[in-house]
């Protein structure tokens, strides 16, 4: 039994931190959005080993479901300069730098501090087998509305908060507001910046030069 | 669980996934890249207090209360994180974070 918890930790620790790795480094940003969504996968199956039913399904509800979509909706927004091509990392010193911070603080710093300090761990219960006394979703629950009632009410102030402000900061007035070209028109548009048309198109009317720039609905009108 | 694995080995794990993250928030250009560093180093945290309450405390439920909390900030950081990234985006037609340097002086 032991060795089985022990393999299935090590696949999860093996996804988690793999998929983290993809994620910084992987050059197509919508790769790293689904990277990280593996990576959150595996935090969740983390919290379901760890016996914390409730974290690991608020994990995906939340992480997996909300964050990873609004992330991809983000790059979405703003894919005329993510896409590929265009150099993700910082260059040169920069990165060896940020690279050698990361790498000493896990080396130098977290790893000799969890391996030497004593944590006191308590002594599983005296005959191996009988279950552990441990805190449920009912616990959980209870402590919601009676000892930590408190943060519950300024936690769903905040989260109001973050709503209203997000709406504020993305709100956008009808008069200045963009087109957003769809995906077709976008491939057409690629596909014409590419080959421009032909010189001898028929006279009279001249061939519509391309628009590189986003129309506005101002000009829409007019 | 607890007498299969060590504290430690949930610990270093969620140290790696720390400082993963902190090298993606440092190095990327992209600014949706560096939230996405930061959603990764939360995480990471939210590794450790779980692995604390299973470890050291299970019987008492405050660690599991401290994660949910700290999931409802995340998700809070990130919405309001990405609706400035648009807003950013929007006015500067740009998501580099080396770009955007008005407060620079």
């Amino acid at each position: 039994m032991a060795t089985v918890i022990q393999i299935i930790f090590g696949l999860i620790a093996a996804l988690i931190v793999g998929a983290a790795v993809m994620v910084v480094t992987v050059r197509n940003v919508i790769h790293a959005a689904l990277w990280l969504i593996a990576c959150f996968f595996g935090v969740g199956a983390l919290y379901l080993l760890l016996e914390a039913e409730f974290l690991a399904v608020v994990q995906v509800l939340v992480y997996v479901g909300a964050i990873s979509i609004l992330i991809l909706f983000a790059i979405m927004l703003t894919r005329q300069v993510t896409g590929e091509g265009v150099r993700q990392l910082v260059g040169g010193w920069r990165l060896w730098l940020t690279a050698a911070i990361s790498a000493l603080l896990f080396a130098v710093a977290i790893v000799p501090t969890v391996i030497s300090h004593s944590w006191n761990v308590p002594a599983p219960p005296a005959p191996p087998g009988t279950p552990e006394p441990l805190a449920g979703v009912a616990e959980l629950g209870r402590a919601f509305v009676y000892e930590f009632l408190l943060q519950f009410q300024v936690a769903g102030v905040l989260l109001t908060v973050a709503l209203i402000g997000a709406i504020v900061i993305a709100f956008e007035e009808r008069a200045r507001r963009r087109r957003v070209l769809t995906l077709a028109e976008e491939h057409e548009l690629r596909k014409r910046l590419a080959h421009p048309p032909p010189v001898e198109a028929p006279a009279g009317e001249p061939a519509p030069a391309p628009r590189a720039t986003p129309i506005s609905e101002g000009e829409v009108q007019q | 669980m607890t007498a299969a694995v060590p504290l430690e080995a949930v610990l270093v794990v969620a140290g790696a996934l720390f400082c993963i993250g902190l090298f993606g928030a440092l190095s990327r250009r992209n600014l949706v890249g560096v939230l996405m560093g930061i959603e990764l180093m939360l995480n990471a945290v939210n590794i450790n207090l779980v692995a604390f309450w299973r470890y050291l405390e299970p019987r008492f439920i405050s660690g599991q209360t401290f994660a949910i909390f700290i999931i409802c900030v995340a998700a809070a950081e990130a919405a309001v994180g990405l609706a400035m990234v648009i807003a950013i985006y929007r006015n500067w037609l740009t998501v580099n974070a080396d770009a955007v340097d008005s407060l620079r002086g």
